[in-house]
């Protein structure tokens, strides 16, 4: 069990490689660099190989059977003896919790794999795609960054170590984007990156409290545990709840509607990036954690439904943009994020494993189409619009045969590997129990067609059609070195096999794959065929039509589709020469106008959060609303206050005066004024001898008695 | 030997009633001007008991006892006010006595 049991070494090599670069890496050669970085992810998808190997003998046993395996090493958050308490919602105290502990189950092995390994393919890839670039041993060090991170996200036991990934992979993504740094283009997608994620992350660690304020912890299987113990009803609010906020992260990290804008803008980092954290590894990380919270998920069937019409709403706006972009990239990020809506739809349909099938098989072809796109720039010597490309077929044979391959899968043609993913999810969500599955059926399929349209467009334009490439372009346009068309090779065999893995039923396979994930999904596919049951009971007995005829049909129909998108994006493109019309713009302007511009949502945001655009001197949108409010504020509200104040002071001024003038002075002072003007002359008599008093008196008794007597 | 008539009583009193308002006109002394005072009353007493003796009855002399009693009730607080007047003033010169003027 040597692997299994060191499984937290796996994160490490790449740490290891990461910190050489920082520490050292200027000072190293290029073909150092190259040994060291590629080398520890060569190692740690070998240890990933033998812990996936050793895990699935350790389950396999009675005592462990289906069991995820955990290892926790210490307890990072939280010391275990309850320094961190807090209430939880039933009033009983919890402690915060939250282990250096690691996990593996199926739903992990599968990302382990493929993040191991096509990042392995990826490296290697580096080597020669760079290898004329400055910056080398920086891009490396923030690569292996990235496998760190994006291992510890997958191999977390917790909400709170996965978010450590999380968010180590939202700054490795945001350092190369930027990687380019001179170019503000680069800089500010890499702002727009890091600022979009902020939104969905303040949504995920919301969700993981949520959760730990609920139930009382972060670790899955705890959380699992309580889901499944059957005390929390279907539909249970605050679950329901911290399973929105826990989509609100995964939309933003995955690139789902509205938080997709940051991914097409990704692009501007170098390729190989678009190819690791863009396509193939970081954006699934949101869908891994979706599949992660299944527990929560299917007690919250309000949660599901947004999830599947996100899933479905994105999956058809992304496709749209694509069918008209003129950058390789662009197209490829769009396919991307209308992938991703397809992961999302399969989990909001209850098809976990479906929906991690599709992102693995989608991380085989997209890296693949990214890494083939990447040849060709590479090829052009750095041009990325298709309008200046054409007939590329006849100089880079590997990169054409191999993006082909890729682009077949992707459209979903039989028997490459898209089509059992996609096609499993088409069938899930039609197959799920109310017919207004089939609305979002309809759109999965619609996608279909655009997907096989877009990407055949671009195979068309690039690959094809007659060149319209100037003549000094056109001379030194050169196939790319091994270390860049072996992975090629590599990968367009795995595009190619990796739905073999899960070849349905009605086909005479096995369905290995999700067989595999059973132990991860099994309890889940329980609740929601009793949810179906009661659902169905309430729709009055109606069948489900199960059939292998059903089945049949719809693989047909997109095989249909498929072909249909081909056959369009041939005729009109086959023959593109310079100065080419789209169909599109041809037939419809002004759709053709909407899509080019992205249905004008960046502008929107523009109007909308970003407070850029202006009306004269004020700001539009929510900064606007907020500038506004705050002038209302400021000017009226105060205004009035201020207002207000004026009149009652002016009152109290004038009263005031009225006071001190005329009543105390008219009415009171004046009588007093009065009298003693009156009172003057009286007083002079009396100036305060008392003896002159009495001599009045005495004179006044002599002039009485004097007059009497004379009288 | 001439009798003494109710005449002769009232020419004293007379007298007495002169002295005493001379004495409460020119003295600056309170002292002097409320014995001053205590000769008038005097005067008045005298008057009072030469008309009792001259009509034969009691009237006149219970008259002159309350006037008695009436003159030390006034002499006691007039020398009471004085006491406390001196206390403030240190003076009881009647024509430095002049606060209620105006």
């Amino acid at each position: 069990m040597l692997f299994l049991d060191h499984i937290w070494l796996i994160p490490l090599f790449p740490a290891f490689g990461a910190a050489i670069m920082f520490f050292f890496g200027r000072r190293l050669q290029k073909a150092t660099v190259s040994a060291v970085c590629v080398g520890v992810v060569v190692v740690a998808f070998l240890f990933g190989c033998g812990a996936v190997w050793q895990y699935t003998h350790w389950s396999a046993t009675p005592e462990h059977y289906h069991q995820p395996f955990q290892k926790i090493i210490y307890t990072w958050l939280g010391s275990g003896d309850g320094q961190l308490n807090f209430v939880k919602r039933d009033g009983t105290l919890a402690s915060f919790n939250a282990d250096a502990g690691f996990l593996l189950d199926p739903l992990s092995s599968i990302w382990l794999l493929f993040v191991t390994g096509v990042g392995m393919l990826i490296h290697i890839y580096s080597t020669g795609y760079m290898a004329h670039e400055g910056g080398y041993y920086r891009f490396f060090g923030y690569m292996n960054l990235f496998m760190f991170s994006m291992l510890t996200l997958i191999l977390a036991n917790n909400y709170m170590l996965l978010f450590v990934g999380w968010e180590g992979v939202g700054l490795c993504s945001y350092l190369l984007i930027g990687f380019y740094f001179h170019r503000n283009s680069a800089s500010t997608a890499a702002n727009k990156a890091f600022i979009v994620n902020r939104i969905g992350d303040a949504g995920f660690i919301l969700g993981a409290l949520t959760l730990a304020w609920y139930l009382g912890s972060f670790r899955f299987t705890d959380i699992n545990k309580l889901a499944h113990s059957g005390s929390f009803a279907i539909g249970d609010p605050v679950l329901t709840a911290a399973a929105l906020l826990l989509f609100v992260g995964g939309c933003g990290k995955s690139a789902q509607l509205p938080l997709y804008v940051w991914l097409p803008d990704a692009m501007e980092g170098p390729t190989p990036v678009s190819a690791l954290i863009h396509a193939a590894t970081m954006v699934t990380a949101g869908v891994y954690m979706v599949a992660r919270s299944n527990a929560i998920f299917v007690l919250a069937p309000t949660a599901m439904l947004v999830v599947a019409i996100v899933g479905a709403l994105t999956a058809v706006f992304a496709a749209s943009i694509a069918l008209v972009q003129n950058d390789i990239k662009r197209v490829l990020a769009y396919s991307t994020v209308s992938q991703l809506g397809y992961m999302f739809l399969a989990l909001g349909v209850g098809a976990f494993a479906a929906g991690v099938f599709h992102v693995f098989t989608h991380a085989f072809f997209k890296a693949l189409l990214f890494l083939g796109s990447g040849s060709v720039i590479h090829a052009m010597n750095g041009e990325q619009d298709m309008r200046n490309m054409g007939n590329l077929q006849r100089h880079i044979p590997t990169t054409y045969k191999t993006m082909l391959i890729a682009t077949l899968a992707i459209a979903g043609v039989f028997p490459f590997a898209g089509f059992f993913s996609k096609d499993e999810i088409l069938w899930q969500t039609w197959t799920k129990e109310s017919d207004a599955y089939r609305i979002l059926w309809f759109i999965g399929y619609v996608t279909a067609l655009m997907t096989a349209f877009y990407m055949f467009r671009l195979m068309y334009l690039t690959f094809y059609s007659p060149s319209r490439m100037s003549h000094e372009v056109e001379h030194h346009v050169h196939e790319s070195p091994k270390s860049m068309t072996v992975p090629l090779v590599i990968l367009a065999l795995c595009s190619i096999g990796a739905g073999w893995l899960s070849w349905p039923h009605s086909l005479g396979g096995s369905a290995h794959f999700e067989k595999f994930l059973e132990p991860v999904f099994a309890r889940e596919a329980v609740v929601l065929s009793e949810e179906g049951k009661s659902a169905q009971l309430a729709a009055g007995e109606k069948e489900a039509e199960h059939t292998d005829k059903t089945e049949y049909l719809l693989m047909f129909l997109s095989l249909g589709a498929a072909a249909v998108g081909w056959g369009m994006a041939r005729r009109s493109y086959l023959n593109a020469g310079k100065g080419y019309v789209e169909p599109i713009a041809a037939k419809a302007p002004p759709l053709y106008t909407v899509l080019y511009n992205k249905w004008f949502v960046d502008e929107g945001y523009d109007y909308v959060f970003t407070g850029r655009r202006k009306l004269g001197n004020i700001r539009l949108g929510v900064m606007g609303a907020g500038e506004a409010s705050s002038w209302f504020d400021a000017k009226i509200i105060d205004g009035v206050v201020n207002d207000v104040g004026w009149v009652t002071r002016a009152v109290a001024t004038l009263s005031t005066w009225w006071d001190k003038w005329i009543i105390d002075g008219v009415g009171v002072n004046g009588p007093a004024i009065l009298a003693r003007m009156i009172s003057y002359p009286v007083r002079l008599f009396e100036w305060g001898l008392v003896q002159w008093y009495a001599l009045v008196m005495v004179a006044g008794l002599l002039g009485f008695g004097v007059y009497y007597v004379w009288k | 030997m001439v009798p003494i008539t109710t005449l002769h009583y009232l020419v004293v009193a007379a007298a007495l009633f002169v002295l005493g308002v001379i004495g409460v006109l020119t003295r600056r002394n309170v002292v002097i001007v409320l014995m001053s005072i205590e000769l008038i009353l005097n005067a008045v007493n005298l008057n009072l008991v030469a008309f009792s003796r001259m009509w034969g009855n009691l009237h006149g002399q219970v008259f002159a006892i309350f006037v008695v009693v009436d003159a030390a009730a006034e002499a006691a607080v007039g020398l009471g006010i004085l006491i406390a007047f001196f206390r403030n003033k240190e003076t009881i010169n009647v024509d430095e006595i002049d606060l209620l003027k105006w």
